[in-house]
C-alpha cells in the first residue's frame, strides 16, 4: 500500500529542537519548507521543523495561527500547497489519512471526536483494528481464530486503558464520560494503532489544574514507555513548559521562534506576539 | 458458557432464542392446520419482510447511511432467481437444494449491484447513497418492465422486445412479469434465511469490521485517522445488505405463480424503512417485531375496509410518538429494572 522512499532527500543538519540523545537518529517527523494557501489566504508558510524520535515537542501560538491546520497537514486532512512531510524517512505526499496513520502519526482533536454510541473498550479496539488478525470470513463465521484475536484484542485494550487510569470505565458509553476522561481516551485510542509520534491538540482544554498535572506525568510515561515522540497544541504555559523539550511558536501561519523552554519564555518576539507591543513594552518594565 | 458471560453476545442468544421459539410455535400451528388460510399465506411474506428490514438496518442503522432503493436489489434477487430456477430445474429436482441455488444465485447478483452502486457513491460523504439508490430502484424496475427472457431448448435468451414468432417458453416476458416455475419457499426455508440474515449481521456487528462500521458511523474523522479505509468498510456492509435483499428477493418471488416488476417500488423500499425506523435504527429485535407486525397489520385490518390504511397511518404515528415520549421510557425503563430484579433473585437463591 505505502509506497517507500518515494522521494530521497537528504537529512538537513541537525534541527535545534531535537534533544541531544536523539543527534544522530533519523527524526522521525522532517517537516521542509511546508505551506498551505486556502484561496488568496497563505494559512501556513515555510514550516520547517525536525522532531527527534522520543522528544517531546510544543506548538504554540496566539488563536489563529495556524496550529491545528498544521496538525491537519500532517495527517493528511489537507494536502499541503507547498514543501514536504518526510515521516520516519518516507515522504507522505498523496497518502491518505488511514495510510499516514498506518506508517505512524496518531493523533487526537481539539474538539473531541470519539465513537459516542460505542463502549469505552470499543473505541480502543477500533484503534487496535488494523493490528487485529482475523479475516472477513473468519469474524462473518465467528471461528476460534476469531476468539483468539478477540481476547488478545481485549487484554491489549485493557493494559492500555490500565495505562492511563482508567480500566474501571472500559464498559461505558464513551459519550456519556466526563470530560477530561474523554480526552485521555482519545489519547488511548491513538496509541493503539503503535504511532511512532503522537499528536496531542489541546489535551489539557477544559481540565482543572489536578487532571493537568495528571496529563504531565502521563505524557512523559507515554514518551518513555512506547519510546514514542509526542508533539503538542497547548495554551496551558504550565503543562508547555513542563513537559516540552522543544517548542516551535507560530504566529500568522510562520515560525517566529524555537528553542527550549527558556530560551521562548524570554524571546521578545514570543512576548510581542502574546501580549502586542504595548504589552510586551510594559512586560518589559515589570520584568 | 462463555457465550452467556458476555452482556452482547447474551442480548444475541437471547434474540435468537426469541426469534427460534416464535418460529417454531407458528411452524407448528401451520403444520397443524390451526392457522387461518389468510395468515398462513402471510408467513412466507412475512420471513421476506423480517429479511429485509434486517439488511436495511445493516445500511441505515449500523452504517448510517441512507438507503432508499432496497427494493431494487430484492427485485434483482426475485428475477434472477426466477430464471435461475425456470434453468436449473432439469438439472436439479429437489426443491430444497434448488431453492437454495436460487437464493445464492440471487444473493450474489444483487450484491454485484450492490457493488457497482457502491464504487462511486460509498468514496463521497452525504447523503449520495439515497440520491443514488432512489434512482437504482427507479432504473432497474424500468429495465426489468422490458425485459424478455425466454428458455428455448435449455437455453436462455435474453431480449429487450417480444418476439412472438418464437415458440420459445418466456420465463420474463416484459410488463407483464416473471412467471414462477414452481412454487418452491416454503414458511421452513423462511425462518432458515431469518436465522441466516439474524446470524450474518450478529457475527459482523460484533466482529472488528462491525466496529470499524460503526466508528465510521459515529465520526468518519476520527475513523480515518485511526487508519480506517472508510470505502472498503462501507462497501462490505451496504454489499452484506444488498446480497440479504437478493436473497429474500428469492423468496419472495418463489412465493407466488407471478412476479411483475411494479410491485418493487418506491413505496416498497419506503415501508421496508418505515420498520426499519419504528423499531429502532440499529436495533435488530426490533426490527424483526416491526417488519412483522406491519406486514401482518393491513391484512388484520381488512375488516375495516376503507379506513384500512387510516387506521395503520394511525397506528404508525401513535407508535412513533409513544416511542418518543419521556413518561414511556420512564414506564419502559421501571418495567425492565423490575424484572431484572426477579431474575437477579432468583439467581441469588439458586
Amino acid at each position: 500500500m505505502i509506497q517507500k522512499n518515494r522521494t530521497k532527500l537528504v537529512p538537513l543538519p541537525t534541527d535545534i529542537l531535537i534533544p541531544e540523545r536523539d543527534i544522530g537518529k533519523q527524526p522521525v517527523l522532517d517537516i521542509r519548507n511546508l505551506g498551505i494557501d486556502f484561496g488568496g489566504l497563505t494559512a501556513v508558510d515555510s514550516f520547517t521543523l525536525a522532531i527527534g524520535p522520543t522528544e517531546i515537542a510544543g506548538l504554540i501560538g496566539p488563536n489563529g495561527a495556524g496550529k491545528t491546520t498544521i496538525f491537519n497537514l500532517l495527517t493528511n486532512v489537507y494536502q499541503p500547497t507547498r514543501g514536504s512531510i518526510l515521516l520516519r524517512g518516507i515522504d507522505t505526499k498523496g497518502m491518505t489519512t488511514a495510510q499516514v496513520n498506518r506508517l505512524g502519526i496518531a493523533r487526537t482533536f481539539q474538539n473531541i471526536r470519539l465513537f459516542g454510541g460505542m463502549s469505552v473498550i470499543d473505541n480502543v479496539k477500533v484503534g487496535l483494528h488494523n493490528s487485529i488478525k482475523c479475516s472477513f470470513a473468519s469474524s462473518l463465521l465467528h471461528t476460534p481464530g476469531y476468539y483468539k484475536a478477540e481476547k488478545k484484542a481485549r487484554e491489549r485494550c485493557l493494559e492500555l486503558l490500565d495505562f492511563m487510569g482508567m480500566a474501571d470505565m472500559a464498559q461505558l458509553r464513551a459519550d456519556s464520560l466526563p470530560y477530561g476522561a474523554q480526552r485521555r481516551l482519545e489519547i488511548v485510542r491513538a496509541l493503539a494503532t503503535k504511532p511512532a509520534i503522537l499528536l496531542l491538540d489541546e489535551p489539557a482544554a477544559g481540565m482543572n489544574p489536578s487532571e493537568t498535572a495528571e496529563l504531565m506525568e502521563q505524557i512523559v510515561r507515554i514518551r518513555d514507555t512506547f519510546q514514542i515522540a509526542v508533539m503538542l497544541i497547548e495554551h496551558d504555559m504550565n503543562l508547555v513548559m513542563g513537559v516540552c523539550e522543544g517548542i516551535a511558536v507560530v504566529n500568522y501561519g510562520k515560525i517566529i521562534a524555537k528553542g527550549t523552554p527558556e530560551q521562548i519564555c524570554n524571546d521578545p518576539v514570543v512576548i510581542e506576539a502574546y501580549l502586542g507591543k504595548k504589552g510586551a513594552a510594559a512586560h518589559a518594565a515589570e520584568g | 458458557m462463555r457465550l452467556w458471560k458476555s452482556k452482547t453476545s447474551r442480548q444475541n442468544l437471547i434474540t435468537l432464542a426469541m426469534v427460534t421459539v416464535a418460529f417454531a410455535v407458528l411452524f407448528f400451528l401451520n403444520e397443524g392446520k390451526v392457522l387461518s388460510r389468510s395468515f398462513s399465506g402471510q408467513l412466507v411474506p412475512i420471513c421476506v419482510y423480517i429479511v429485509m428490514a434486517l439488511s436495511l438496518n445493516l445500511t441505515v442503522g449500523i452504517l448510517g447511511e441512507l438507503s432508499l432503493g432496497h427494493a431494487g436489489f430484492m427485485s434483482v434477487g426475485a428475477f434472477t432467481g426466477v430464471v435461475a430456477v425456470a434453468y436449473l430445474q432439469q438439472y436439479i429436482t429437489s426443491p430444497v437444494p434448488l431453492m437454495l441455488v436460487a437464493m445464492l444465485i440471487g444473493g450474489i447478483m444483487a450484491g454485484i449491484a450492490g457493488f457497482l452502486i457502491g464504487i462511486p457513491v460509498l468514496r463521497l460523504r452525504g447523503d449520495y447513497l439515497a440520491i443514488v439508490t432512489l434512482a437504482f430502484g427507479e432504473i432497474i424496475r424500468n429495465i426489468l418492465e422490458c425485459l424478455y427472457v425466454e428458455l428455448d431448448g435449455g437455453a436462455l435468451r435474453f431480449s429487450m422486445f417480444g418476439s412472438a414468432d418464437v415458440g420459445g417458453n418466456f420465463i420474463i416476458s416484459g410488463p407483464q412479469g416473471a412467471s414462477v416455475p414452481s412454487k418452491l419457499s416454503t414458511f421452513g426455508l423462511g425462518i432458515g434465511l431469518v436465522l441466516f440474515a439474524l446470524i450474518v449481521i450478529m457475527n459482523i456487528v460484533h466482529s472488528k469490521e462491525g466496529r470499524a462500521v460503526k466508528a465510521i458511523r459515529d465520526n468518519a474523522i476520527a475513523a480515518e485517522s485511526v487508519g480506517l479505509n472508510l470505502t472498503s468498510y462501507k462497501m462490505k456492509a451496504f454489499v452484506t445488505s444488498a446480497i440479504l435483499a437478493g436473497m429474500a428477493g428469492v423468496l419472495f418471488a418463489m412465493n407466488y405463480s407471478t412476479v411483475e416488476a411494479k410491485k418493487f417500488n418506491f413505496n416498497t423500499s419506503i415501508s421496508v424503512l418505515v420498520m426499519v425506523v419504528l423499531g429502532g435504527m440499529g436495533n435488530l429485535r426490533g426490527s424483526i417485531i416491526a417488519a412483522a407486525l406491519l406486514t401482518v397489520l393491513p391484512e388484520l385490518l381488512r375488516g375495516f375496509d376503507d379506513y384500512r390504511m387510516l387506521i395503520y397511518a394511525i397506528v404508525l404515528i401513535l407508535v412513533m410518538l409513544l416511542n418518543a415520549n419521556a413518561r414511556v421510557k420512564q414506564i419502559k425503563l421501571a418495567c425492565s429494572q423490575k424484572l431484572r430484579s426477579l431474575f437477579s433473585r432468583k439467581e441469588a437463591s439458586k
